[in-house]
């Protein structure tokens, strides 16, 4: 019996030990990322071409957070989905509605 | 406590933050919260990107903002968010001491985050007279800037009450849920500053 527990414990450790480095990848890939955005602000390229590739930059890193750091890719996360992809939505409503409807 | 809820290897859960139903609730609560806080900052983003533009004869984004200080306040809080990865691998582990110790890190990186944004409000309101009542701009900007302020301001609180209120307690199925949440909660923060710095700061210095 212990020594079927002590197995079961070295897999979930080894399982952890996977998961925690994926972690680090992520980190490093997001560490990455604000780079490439500072660096492309700092170059001072044409505002029409850096904007696309900023903003696309912070949606890709914030779905880094969102499914590794903050689990969502895990199982068992749907009305969790649901919850955040429901603000995201009433999110893009009022960021459209107040930049392009509202005369100020 | 009428059970006994701490931890041993032979009973140890797989993910002790949501082996009670207490546990689960709490996740899904501040889920719930999480969503609700998309709507806020939304709104505040929504104002300031209307508004900003709006300087009133006062200093514009072009003026004030630099890229150095962003850049290291992006940093420490991407790092802190790594740290609290750590802290819930060893809690994991069943290894309260680490977590402690990668969470008592994560406080210490908030802290010097702000600490920064202290000293670059200081900066915008002596050196320019750039205040929340300067311009449409000045309230929109302080408002959302000052708002994710608040909230570290509020994670680290709630962080240094409960390494403080467990300290002698060690994990156990009555406070993993809470640690567990905390950390959901400043992964949050740091997705709002990944758009702040992006939106307002990145976008200011180039249109």
């Amino acid at each position: 019996m212990t020594d079927h527990t002590n197995k079961l414990n070295s897999f979930r450790r080894h399982k952890q030990k996977e998961e925690m480095k994926h972690q680090v990848i992520t980190f490093a890939l997001m560490i990455i990322f604000t780079l490439i955005a500072f660096l492309v602000v700092a170059a001072g390229m044409d505002k029409t071409y850096v904007i696309p590739v900023i903003l696309t930059l912070a949606v890709v890193q914030v779905g880094f957070q969102f499914y590794y750091f903050m689990h969502m890719k895990d199982k068992g996360h749907e009305v969790i989905a649901a919850l955040i992809y429901g603000g995201i939505w009433i999110a893009i409503i009022t960021i459209l509605t107040f930049t392009t409807i509202i005369w100020w | 406590m009428s059970q006994d809820h701490s931890l041993n290897p032979e009973s140890f859960p797989q993910d002790p933050a949501k082996a009670t139903q207490e546990g689960k609730h709490k996740y899904i609560g501040l889920w719930f919260f999480l969503g609700g806080e998309t709507v806020l900052f939304a709104c505040l983003f929504a104002t300031y990107l209307a508004l900003h533009q709006s300087t009133a004869g006062g200093p514009s984004s072009q003026d004030l903002f630099g890229l150095e200080l962003v850049f290291i306040m992006t940093i420490l809080l991407l790092t802190s968010s790594l740290t609290s990865v750590y802290a819930i691998y060893h809690m994991k582990n069943n290894n309260f001491k680490k977590m402690q110790l990668w969470f008592g890190i994560t406080a210490l990186l908030g802290i010097a985050f702000l600490a920064c944004e202290i000293y670059e409000f200081a900066h915008y309101i002596h050196e320019y007279e750039f205040t929340f009542r300067s311009s449409a701009f000045g309230s929109a900007f302080y408002t959302l800037v000052g708002f994710h302020g608040g909230h570290v301001v509020f994670g680290l609180s709630w962080l240094i009450a409960l390494m403080v209120r467990n300290a002698k307690r060690g994990l156990s199925l009555y406070n993993a849920p809470k640690y567990n949440t905390f950390a959901i909660y400043w992964h949050f923060i740091d997705v709002v500053w990944v758009f702040i710095f992006t939106v307002v700061y990145l976008m200011g210095m180039v249109s």
